[in-house]
């Protein structure tokens, strides 16, 4: 009973907060990036399935994901001229079974090998499904992509889907429906083949599993989860154009799942959220967010290369000796300086891009022109930069002190 | 009954000939070793039966079914199972997972993703029971990777045991263990192997006449003499080809 608990309240803790977000923000805007998170969390969580889970690197996982998508608005437009008739909150179904339907043909080549052979036959895939969205403009629409109207079919219990709200609800559903069911994978058989597979496909074939096969369900499993995603833009946005199917999305929800955590389940959604605020935030404040999110990942590959997710779970052995107080203060000692250094470089960044004026930064008005500005700027961060680095010793003792163990009883041989 | 049976086996890597027309018989319940100097074709005679490498020319028939062209997964669903030289895990799953996946198949699970692995009593009830087996009991949530050299070896047996396979080929596995690590080892190999049929290879003499109650000796891609221990230490040949001086220095 105990365990049933504990295995579910983190589940119901996501459900609530799905539900009582809106409660909290519901801006127009906010609305809005709600549903482009929520998009992005069943994306990033599908692609983990590959990367994270199967040991695969693909470079394509938006073929899928945009296919459902496409898929999913014509089958809008069906609706809207009543071909077929079926509640639009079906939609993002569709969209996975076309998504599963695409990973099925196209797993059924590229999940022979992993690793390179592997990420170079859905780098291959992905331009050729972008180039050929260019060409069969009946189904892709070419350039402009096409559009539907979700609106019609029949309503759903009295809703018609006008406003971004009603939208947001119906995908916290699928969103909370999609992770709990790319859960229970990574809990069957064949999802705990997929992990073995990415470990060590080699042994993998000498107890009884085609690495091939483990590969092959794992990768239709991602393919029809990226579609349900699709399906999920098809609704929020009304329309798809090749954009959402090129390397450019796939290369980003491959960030979101680096960023988050590759090796926890929980890590895509942490990267799915914090990538969608840079997104939708961070482009209202600096035109060169992209610069600030390739900074980003640079600095997660080189000093978290477990991802957020990863970071935390580092913690987890001091919070269980309750030891975490005493890295507080470390972490503020190291952590002021370290803030104003990277303030400081983005000012430097952001005062070499703009044009002429001056720049208003933090409550600042820093001017292009005065060499003092930047004289002053330089040594400031050269000061903060100096700071962090003495500092860090500390942080660094702390941790080790944090983490050692008093009682070798979980160490020693039996 | 014989159980394997190889028939003039050839495996050449280009123009290098490794296995030059081996006939060998393994019979049932036996514990047979393979012995060798280095570069015999032990491991390459391994690979060969198992799946990881096909043969050149000639026949493996294990159970009287040809498994020469058949895939390392092909062969071990019909109950060969085998470890390596090099420690071969999954390093990242943990001591318990490493077992579990081991069993998978043999619970006829296959590629299942309809089933939930908490809820299979039976399967994990059997991998705790190898775990107790091969004394890793108390390691079950620790990453494979992070455990000690002699336990990640006694794991690499477990793995091989585990799916209940009735032909256990054991390549190496005491190699870079010290003598006491070793004596254990052997124990357990003489437990998990009971009732089963054993292949080994192994460059320690004293455990090879400790445990095989049959010997084949392989030079340059043949088997020279195959026999019971004391014959094969009584033969002119093998002391001549390689075992003399080994055994004086043991």
């Amino acid at each position: 009973m105990k365990t049933l608990v504990k295995k579910i309240s983190p589940w119901i803790g996501y459900l609530l907060l799905l539900l009582l977000l809106p409660q909290f923000f519901d801006s127009v805007l906010a609305v809005s990036i709600f549903n482009q998170m929520a998009i992005a969390i069943v994306f990033a969580l599908s692609y983990n399935m590959l990367l994270g889970q199967g040991g695969m690197l693909s470079f394509g996982h938006a073929v899928y994901f945009g296919l459902g998508g496409f898929l999913a608005v014509h089958a809008l437009i069906l609706i809207e001229f009543e071909t077929l008739t079926f509640s639009i909150i079906y939609i993002p179904l569709v969209g996975g079974l076309f998504g599963l339907l695409a990973a099925l043909f196209i797993g059924s080549f590229s999940t022979r090998k992993a690793g390179t052979v592997f990420a170079m036959i859905s780098l291959g895939v992905g331009e050729l499904i972008a180039a050929s969205s260019l060409i069969f403009v009946s189904f892709f629409g070419g350039e402009a992509g096409v559009s539907g109207d979700r609106t019609y079919g029949p309503p759903f219990f009295g809703v018609e889907f006008f406003q971004n709200i009603e939208i947001y609800y119906l995908a916290a559903a699928w969103v909370f429906i999609a992770t709990l069911f790319m859960y229970l994978f990574t809990q069957t058989p064949a999802g705990r083949m997929a992990n073995a597979v990415r470990d060590n496909p080699e042994r993998a074939e000498f107890i009884g599993y085609s690495a091939r096969w483990v590969r092959f369900i794992s990768f239709a499993a991602a393919g029809f989860f990226a579609g349900v995603a699709g399906g999920l833009f098809a609704l929020n946005y009304e329309f798809i154009t090749e954009e959402n199917l090129n390397a450019v999305t796939s290369g980003r929800v491959l960030l979101m799942a680096y960023i988050g955590g590759l090796g926890y389940f929980i890590g895509p959604i942490i990267g799915a959220v914090v990538l969608t605020l840079m997104n939708s935030l961070l482009s209202n404040y600096t035109e060169l967010w992209m610069l600030y999110l390739g900074i980003l990942f640079v600095l997660t590959v080189m000093f978290l290369p477990r991802g957020f997710a990863g970071f935390i779970m580092m913690h987890q052995l001091a919070w269980t000796r309750g030891k975490l107080k005493s890295l507080a203060l470390p972490y503020v000692k190291t952590g002021v300086p370290a803030t104003v250094f990277l303030a400081i470089c983005v000012a430097l960044i952001e005062l070499s891009h703009v044009e002429g004026e001056a720049l208003h930064y933090l409550g600042l008005e820093l001017s292009q022109d005065s060499g003092l500005t930047w004289a002053l700027l330089l040594i400031a961060a050269t000061a903060a930069f100096i700071a962090t680095r003495k500092t860090l010793p500390q942080l660094r003792n702390a941790w080790i002190e944090a983490n050692h163990m008093e009682d070798s009883s979980g160490e020693a041989d039996p | 009954m014989t159980v394997l049976s190889l028939r003039n086996v050839h495996k050449n890597f280009g123009e290098t000939s490794i296995i030059r027309g081996v006939d060998l018989d393994i019979h049932e319940g036996e514990k047979h070793a393979i012995i060798g100097p280095n570069g015999a074709g032990k491991s390459t005679l391994f690979h060969l039966i198992s799946g990881r490498y096909h043969v050149s020319s000639g026949t493996i028939l294990y159970k009287d079914e040809e498994i020469q062209n058949k895939t390392p997964y092909e062969i071990n669903r019909l109950g060969l199972a085998r470890s390596f030289q090099v420690t071969n895990i999954f390093p990242r799953l943990n001591v318990f997972e490493n077992i579990r996946c081991a069993l998978l198949w043999s619970h006829g699970y296959a590629y299942s993703f309809w089933q939930l692995l908490g809820r299979q009593q039976a399967l994990n009830d059997n991998a705790m029971e190898v775990l107790q087996q091969i004394g890793l009991e108390n390691r079950a949530n620790y990453p494979a990777g992070e455990l000690a050299y002699a336990q990640q070896r006694a794991l690499e047996l477990g793995i091989a045991v585990a799916s209940g396979a009735d032909l256990i080929m054991l390549d190496e596995p005491v190699a870079g263990m010290s003598h006491s690590e070793a004596e254990k080892a052997v124990q357990l190999i003489r437990k998990i192997t009971q009732g089963k049929t054993l292949i080994m290879v192994e460059h320690d003499m004293n455990i090879v006449f400790d445990v095989a109650d049959k010997i084949s000796v392989l030079v340059y891609g043949e088997i020279i003499a195959s026999d019971s221990p004391e014959n094969i230490r009584g033969n002119a040949r093998v002391q001549e080809a390689y075992l003399g001086e080994v055994v004086s220095g043991a």
